[in-house]
C-alpha cells in the first residue's frame, strides 16, 4: 500500500510557479513559440495571407490545381499551389487552420468540462449513481461517431457549431470513463478519508482534492483528444459530413486532396496534412509538459 | 459477483431501449429511405407501393410498436435494401470486424507496451523521444490518408502485399476467418496496421505516463533499494500498476475500434460490419443500423463487464458493486 | 510524394511464394505506372472487375438500380438488350413488330437453354413479368416497366402477343430493363398472366436468388458463390446459345471507394475497374500498363431553378421569388461557364451539354443552344431589377455525380461573379434528397440518366407537370408547369411511328431548354480503366459486362 502526502501549499502563487517549471523545457518552449505563432496566424488570417478562401468572388476555377510557385490570374505567386477551385493553398490552409483549431479546442473542453464533472460524480457518489452514469457512458461511447454526425446534421443542417457539437458529444465519455477510472483509486485514498473526516463540502473535496489529483491521466487523454477532435472532423469531411465545402478546415482540404494522392498533384494534401501534423506536434509538445509540471507526484 | 453481474445486465437492457428509441427517432428525422432507394423513374403510383411495402406509410410511432413487437420476437426486421434479415445480415459480417479489431488491438498491445515502459523508463533518452514523437504521428494523422499512404507503400509501388479485400478464408466453427490462410494473413497486415496506429500511439502514451508515475513511487524505490533485479521490478512491480489506465482504455477501444473501424474498413474494401453500417446510414437503412447497433451495445457491455472484472483483480483496492463483493 | 524513376519490384509476396516466378524488372517513368504484369494468355481464364458500388441483392427482380442490372445481364438475359450505344437489339427475341397501335408481336429465340439445362420458353417470359409485382420489400420494383403490358398470349411456346392498354412506342425499350427467370426452377409453369394480378401459390423469395439456388439464368455466365460485401463469383456457360465469353471465371469485387479502386488496379488485385476517378485519368493514360475505354454517358448533370412562390433559399428580394422572372433565368444560364467546368473540374472526362442527352441519342435536337455571357448576364439582371444582385443556397449532393460538389462550388463561384452571392449546401445523398424532395432548395444540382435512352424520358420526369396518372414530373421539384409542354409530351408519347416521334421531341426539347428551369451542365463521361492487353466496348448505359471483355488480339 503506498502512501501518498499531501503537499504542502507553495509560497509563490501556482501560476508563476507554473510557468517557471514549463520554461525548464526547451522543446516545450519551442513547441508553445509554434503554438502561439499558429494561433496568432490563425486568428489574423485575414492581415496575413493573400486572399480569403471562403470569398468566392475572389476565387477563379481557370486558377485551379496550379503547382506551387505557379504565377495566377491575381497577379500574385501562389507559392503553395491551387486546390480544384483555383483557392490559393496557403491562405486556404491559415484559414483552415482557423476552423479546424476552433473545432478541435472548443469540441474538447465542452467535451472535457461535461465527462469531468459526470466522471467525478459518478465516481464520488458510487453505487447508484455510479452505476446509471456509467450506462450512460456505455450508451454514449456504443454510438459510433459518424451515426452521431449524421444524425445532428440532419436535425440541424451544416455548419461549424454542428461539428464541435457532434465532436463534444462524441468524446465527453472517454473523459467521464478515465476520470472515474482514476477517482475510484483515489477516493480509496488516506488523504480524501482525512478529508472527509474534516467534515469539508463534498464539491471542495470534489474540485480542490480529487480533482488535481487525478488530472494527469486527464491531460494525456486531453492532448491526444485535441489532435482526435481535428483528426476526426477529417474523416467526417472524408466521409462527406463535416464543415460547409466552401469553408474548408485543414481536415476539409485533406479530405478532397486525398482525392489527388494517386493523380501526383501532391501538394493539395500534403501541405494541410504538414500543417495538421505541425500544429499537433506543437500541441503535444505544451500538452506533455504541462501534464509533467501539474503532476504534484513527479514534482521535486 | 452474480448480482453485480445482473444489476450490470439490468442496467444495460435500459439501455438498449433507450437506444433503439433515439436510432430509431434520428433516422426517421433523416429522411425518407424511398428517396433514396427508388428508381427516379418511378412515377407516383410505383413510390406510393414501394413505401407500403416497406411498412413506411405508417405514423412512426406505429412503425415502432411494430418493431419493438417482432423485436421481442427475436426479429430486427427486414433490411429496406437488402430485403433480408437485418440481424442477420449484421452477424454474417461480425467475423470480418472481430478479426480486424483483434488483430489491431494485438498490433496496439503487443508494439504499444513495451515501447511505452521503454520510453517511461528512460524518458530522456534519444529512443524516448523518438518513440514519443512518433506515437504523436500516429494519433495525428487523419487514418483514411495514413491508410491510402499504407496502399501506395505497400500495394502500389513496392508490390508486396494487396490494396484491399479479404483474399482466401478458411472455416473455423463455420465461420470464415482470413487469418488462416497465407493469402488472407497477407491481406489482413495493412488494414490490421491502419486500424492499430492510434490505439498504438495511446497505448504508447499511457504505458509511458503510467511507468513515470510509478516508477517515482515509494514501494519501487524499495523494491529496488531492496536490490530485486531491475527485470523483475519493470516486470512484476510496473507492470502490474500501469496496466489499470491501460486496460479501461483498451477495454473501451477494442469496441471503440470495431465502432469505428468504418473508414478502414472502406479505404481497404473490407467487407466488415463497418462497411456495412456506412452504406446503410447512406441509405438510410434503418432496420440494418439498429441491428449493428443492438449488436455493438451487446459487445460494449460484455467487454466493459470484462473489463471491470479484471480492474478488480488487479487493484484489490476497487471493490465491485454494493461492498460484497 | 515526388514521382521518381522507381524500379518494379517482384509483385506480391504470397504471388511470389506461390508460384516462385519473379517478374523481371521493368523501369517505370512514374510509381503509377508500377502495373501487375500483363495478363499472359494462360492467364486470361480469370477476370476480377473492381465495381464501384455492389448490387443490393442478386435477384434480378428486387430493385431496379444500375449495379443490380449490371449483375443480372450476367445470368438473366432480357426479350430486348441493347448495344453499347443503346440501340435495340434482339436478345432473347429474334425479332419483334408492332402489329397495331396496341398489339406487339414478340418471335423468341429458339434453342436457348436455362442453365439447368431446361428449354426457354415463352411461359418463362409470362411468370417472369407476372413475378415482379410479387416480390417482397422491394425498395423500387420493375413494374414501373411492365404496368402497360395489359395482356400477354402465347399461341406456340415461342411466340408472344403483347397487348398495350393505350398506343406504346416504348414498350421494346421497357421490355429490355429486366430479366427473365425460369418458371420451372420457380414451380411457375401453371402461373397465367392477369392484369390484375396473377395467381400463384407462392413467389420466390430474394434470399433464394442469393443463396444460389434460384440464380437460374439464361446468360453467358452461370452464378456459383456470393459472399455479400466481398465478392460474386460467376462461371463461364459453356451452353449458351450467343458468343462464348472468353474468361471461365469471372469475379466482381466492390470497391466503394475511388482512390482504392484505382490502387486495386495498379497493384494488380483486379484487371479492371469502373469509373476511376477523373482526375487519376491523365495518369492512367499514361501509365504503359493501363488503358482506358470511355463512352459518353446517357446521364446529364443540371441545375434545376425552383419558381415556387416563396423561394425556400434565396435571400435579398423582399420574399419574393426573383426567378420567375426568365430573364434572372437566363442570366443564371448565361453565367454559367460550361467549358470551364468541364475542363477544370472533370479534367476534360465530361462534355459541355446544351440539352437533356448528347448527339446521337434519339430526340437530341442539333438546333439548341446554351452560350456563355457574363456581361449579358449582369445586364439582364439589372433589368430584371436585381441591379445588385441577390443571396442565394445552392443544394448539391456530395457522393452521387462524378464531382458533384466541386460542380456546385464552381457554379457557385460563377452566380457570385454576376452578383448573384451563392453558398453550397452540399450533403450526403440521403439528406439531400430528402430534402430536394420536399422542396427545400431554390436551386439544386442533380444528374439524369436517361434509361431508356431517349429523350422523352428527361422531358417527362424533370420539367412536364407534375401529373399522377401521367407519370409526368415526377422528378419536377420547380413547381415550372408549362401546359403546352405538357401537349406536346402527350403528343408524342402516343405516336408510335419512330421518325415522327422524334420531331415531336426535338420541338419539346428546344421549348424546355429554352425555358431555363432545367439548366443543362454537361454530360458525364462513363470510364474503365483496365490492364493493358484487355479491351472493352465501353458503354453508354454504364454497365461493365464482362461477357464484352476480350483480351486484345
Amino acid at each position: 500500500m503506498s502512501t501518498v502526502m499531501a503537499k504542502a501549499p507553495a509560497v509563490e502563487t501556482p501560476f508563476l510557479r507554473l510557468a517557471r517549471d514549463f520554461a525548464r523545457s526547451r522543446t516545450a518552449l519551442a513547441g508553445l513559440a509554434v503554438l502561439v505563432l499558429i494561433v496568432l496566424a490563425a486568428l489574423l488570417a485575414r492581415w496575413v495571407v493573400p486572399q480569403d478562401p471562403y470569398d468566392l468572388a475572389q476565387l477563379d476555377i481557370l486558377d485551379s490545381m496550379l503547382a506551387p510557385g505557379s504565377l495566377g490570374g491575381g497577379g500574385w505567386t501562389y507559392w503553395l499551389g491551387t486546390d480544384d477551385q483555383g483557392r490559393d493553398m496557403l491562405s486556404a490552409i491559415v484559414f483552415g487552420l482557423r476552423t479546424s483549431l476552433l473545432v478541435g479546442v472548443v469540441a474538447t473542453l465542452i467535451a472535457l468540462a461535461v465527462g469531468v464533472a459526470v466522471g467525478l460524480l459518478a465516481a464520488y457518489a458510487g453505487d447508484r449513481v455510479d452505476g446509471l452514469v456509467m450506462r450512460l457512458v456505455d450508451i454514449q461511447l456504443s454510438f459510433p461517431a459518424i451515426l452521431i454526425a449524421l444524425i445532428l446534421l440532419a436535425l440541424l443542417g451544416k455548419g461549424v457549431d454542428k461539428v464541435i457539437v457532434a465532436l463534444a458529444a462524441v468524446q465527453w465519455a472517454y473523459y467521464a470513463r478515465t476520470i472515474r477510472g482514476s477517482a475510484l483509486v483515489e477516493r480509496r485514498k488516506e488523504y480524501i478519508e482525512a478529508a472527509q473526516c474534516l467534515a469539508l463540502p463534498h464539491g471542495r473535496i470534489m474540485m480542490r482534492h480529487l480533482l488535481p489529483n487525478c488530472l494527469p491521466p486527464l491531460i494525456v487523454v486531453a492532448t491526444v483528444q485535441v489532435a482526435h477532435a481535428i483528426a476526426l472532423e477529417a474523416t467526417l469531411s472524408f466521409l462527406g459530413v463535416g464543415v460547409p465545402v466552401t469553408q474548408p478546415s485543414l481536415g476539409m482540404l485533406i479530405a478532397s486532396g486525398y482525392q489527388y494522392m494517386l493523380s501526383g498533384d501532391y501538394w493539395v494534401s500534403l501541405f494541410p496534412g504538414l500543417a495538421l501534423l505541425v500544429t499537433i506536434v506543437a500541441i503535444n509538445l505544451v500538452g506533455d509538459r504541462l501534464r509533467d509540471v501539474l503532476n504534484p507526484r513527479l514534482n521535486h | 459477483m452474480l448480482v453485480f453481474i445482473l444489476r450490470r445486465l439490468a442496467q444495460s437492457a435500459v439501455v438498449v431501449m433507450a437506444m433503439s428509441v433515439l436510432v430509431f427517432a434520428g433516422i426517421f428525422a433523416i429522411g425518407n429511405p424511398i428517396d433514396v432507394l427508388i428508381s427516379p423513374e418511378a412515377d407516383e403510383f410505383e413510390r406510393a407501393a414501394a413505401i407500403a411495402r416497406l411498412g413506411l406509410d405508417k405514423p412512426m410511432h406505429e412503425q415502432f410498436i411494430r418493431f419493438v413487437d417482432s423485436a421481442l420476437g427475436g426479429d430486427l426486421g427486414t433490411s429496406f435494401v437488402h430485403g433480408v434479415p437485418a440481424l442477420g445480415l449484421v452477424l454474417q459480417r461480425f467475423p470480418a470486424t472481430l478479426e480486424l479489431a483483434l488483430c489491431a488491438m494485438l498490433v496496439a498491445v503487443v508494439l504499444g507496451i513495451p515501447l511505452g515502459l521503454w520510453a517511461g523508463l528512460k524518458p530522456d533518452s534519444l529512443a524516448g523521444r523518438v518513440i514519443m514523437t512518433g506515437s504523436i504521428l500516429g494519433f495525428s494523422l487523419p487514418t483514411f490518408w495514413v491508410g491510402m499512404m499504407l496502399i501506395m507503400a505497400f500495394a502500389v509501388t513496392l508490390g508486396w502485399l494487396p490494396a484491399g479485400g479479404r483474399g482466401e478464408t478458411a472455416s473455423l466453427f463455420g465461420v470464415p476467418w482470413s487469418f488462416l490462410t497465407a493469402d488472407g494473413l497477407t491481406h489482413l497486415i495493412l488494414p490490421a496496421v491502419n486500424l492499430a496506429l492510434f490505439k498504438l500511439s495511446l497505448v504508447i502514451r499511457l504505458a509511458r505516463a503510467g511507468t513515470r508515475e510509478v516508477a517515482l513511487q515509494d514501494y519501487v524505490k524499495f523494491a529496488r533499494a531492496k536490490g530485486l533485479a531491475p527485470s523483475r521490478v519493470v516486470g512484476v512491480h510496473i507492470l502490474k500498476n500501469i496496466m489499470i489506465p491501460v486496460v479501461t482504455v483498451l477495454g473501451l477501444e477494442l469496441g471503440s475500434v470495431i465502432a469505428f473501424s468504418v473508414v478502414t474498413e472502406s479505404v481497404f474494401a473490407w467487407p466488415g460490419m463497418g462497411k456495412l453500417l456506412i452504406d446503410s446510414i447512406l441509405q438510410l437503412d434503418r432496420p440494418v443500423v439498429i441491428a449493428y447497433l443492438l449488436v455493438t451495445v451487446l459487445l460494449f457491455v460484455v467487454i466493459n463487464l470484462i473489463v471491470d472484472l479484471v480492474y478488480s483483480l488487479l487493484d484489490p483496492r476497487i471493490r465491485l458493486g454494493g461492498g460484497r463483493a | 510524394m515526388a514521382l521518381r524513376d522507381r524500379h518494379w519490384r517482384d509483385r506480391r509476396l504470397a504471388d511470389v511464394l506461390r508460384s516462385g516466378i519473379v517478374k523481371p524488372l521493368l523501369p517505370a517513368a512514374a510509381c503509377l505506372a508500377l502495373l501487375a504484369a500483363a495478363p499472359t494468355p494462360s492467364q486470361a481464364a480469370t477476370l476480377t472487375v473492381g465495381t464501384s458500388a455492389e448490387p443490393s441483392a442478386l435477384d434480378p427482380h428486387y430493385h431496379n438500380l444500375g449495379p443490380n442490372t449490371r449483375a443480372r445481364k450476367h445470368v438473366f438475359e432480357s426479350l430486348v438488350s441493347m448495344d453499347a450505344k443503346m440501340r435495340l437489339q434482339p436478345e432473347l427475341a429474334e425479332s419483334w413488330r408492332a402489329v397495331d397501335e396496341t398489339t406487339w408481336e414478340f418471335k423468341l429465340r429458339k434453342g436457348v437453354k436455362f442453365h439447368d439445362g431446361t428449354e426457354f420458353t415463352a411461359q418463362d417470359f409470362i411468370y417472369s413479368v407476372c413475378r415482379i409485382p410479387n416480390v417482397a420489400n422491394s425498395p423500387s420494383s420493375f413494374t414501373v416497366y411492365t404496368k402497360g403490358i395489359a395482356g400477354i398470349e402465347a399461341p406456340d411456346p415461342h411466340t408472344l402477343i403483347i397487348k398495350t392498354g393505350k398506343p406504346y412506342p416504348l414498350l421494346p425499350v421497357e421490355l429490355s430493363t429486366f430479366g427473365i427467370i425460369s418458371a420451372k426452377a420457380a414451380g411457375g409453369e401453371a402461373v397465367t398472366f392477369d392484369k390484375a394480378g396473377c395467381k400463384a401459390d407462392s413467389w420466390p423469395t430474394t434470399q433464394a436468388f442469393n443463396d444460389g439456388s434460384l440464380m437460374i439464368g439464361t446468360g453467358p455466365f452461370k452464378h456459383k458463390s456470393y459472399t455479400k460485401g466481398d465478392r460474386q463469383v460467376l462461371e463461364r456457360n459453356p451452353d449458351y446459345w450467343g458468343p462464348q465469353a472468353a474468361w471461365d471465371t469471372v469475379v466482381f469485387r466492390p470497391i466503394t471507394s475511388d482512390g482504392p479502386r484505382v490502387a486495386a488496379l495498379l497493384a494488380g488485385d483486379v484487371d479492371i475497374i469502373e469509373s476511376p476517378p477523373v482526375q487519376d485519368i491523365e495518369r492512367l493514360k499514361s501509365a504503359p500498363n493501363a488503358s482506358l475505354a470511355q463512352a459518353q454517358s446517357n446521364r446529364v448533370i443540371y441545375l434545376a431553378l425552383g419558381v415556387q412562390d416563396t423561394p425556400p433559399t434565396i435571400t435579398g428580394t423582399d420574399g419574393k421569388n426573383p426567378l420567375k422572372d426568365p430573364k434572372v433565368r437566363k442570366a443564371l444560364s448565361l453565367a454559367v461557364d460550361r467549358d470551364a467546368i468541364v475542363k477544370r473540374i472533370m479534367m476534360g472526362v465530361a462534355e459541355p451539354a446544351n440539352q437533356y442527352l448528347p448527339a446521337g441519342f434519339y430526340g437530341n435536337n442539333p438546333e439548341v443552344t446554351v452560350a456563355t455571357d457574363a456581361n449579358k448576364a449582369k445586364q439582364l439582371l439589372a433589368e430584371a431589377g436585381y441591379p445588385k444582385g441577390f443571396q442565394l443556397t445552392l443544394g448539391t449532393p456530395n457522393d452521387r455525380y462524378i464531382n458533384d460538389d466541386k460542380v456546385a462550388q464552381a457554379v457557385a463561384q460563377m452566380f457570385t461573379r454576376i452578383g448573384v452571392q451563392t453558398q453550397v449546401d452540399a450533403t450526403t445523398a440521403n439528406v439531400f434528397f430528402s430534402k430536394r424532395n420536399k422542396q427545400e432548395y431554390s436551386v439544386f444540382l442533380a444528374g439524369w440518366g436517361a434509361d431508356s435512352g431517349e429523350m422523352s424520358s428527361p422531358l417527362k420526369a424533370l420539367i412536364a407537370t407534375p401529373i399522377k396518372e401521367k407519370g409526368y414530373g415526377t422528378t419536377n421539384y420547380t413547381s415550372y408547369s408549362d401546359p403546352e409542354l405538357d401537349g406536346m409530351l402527350d403528343t408524342a408519347l402516343a405516336t408510335v411511328d419512330d421518325a415522327k416521334r422524334e420531331k415531336l421531341l426535338q420541338a419539346a426539347v428546344k421549348r424546355a431548354v429554352d425555358a431555363d428551369i432545367i439548366i443543362p451542365l454537361h454530360y458525364e463521361v462513363t470510364v474503365w480503366a483496365m490492364k493493358k492487353g484487355l479491351s472493352y466496348e465501353p458503354r453508354a448505359d454504364q454497365y461493365t459486362l464482362a461477357q464484352k471483355v476480350t483480351p486484345a488480339k
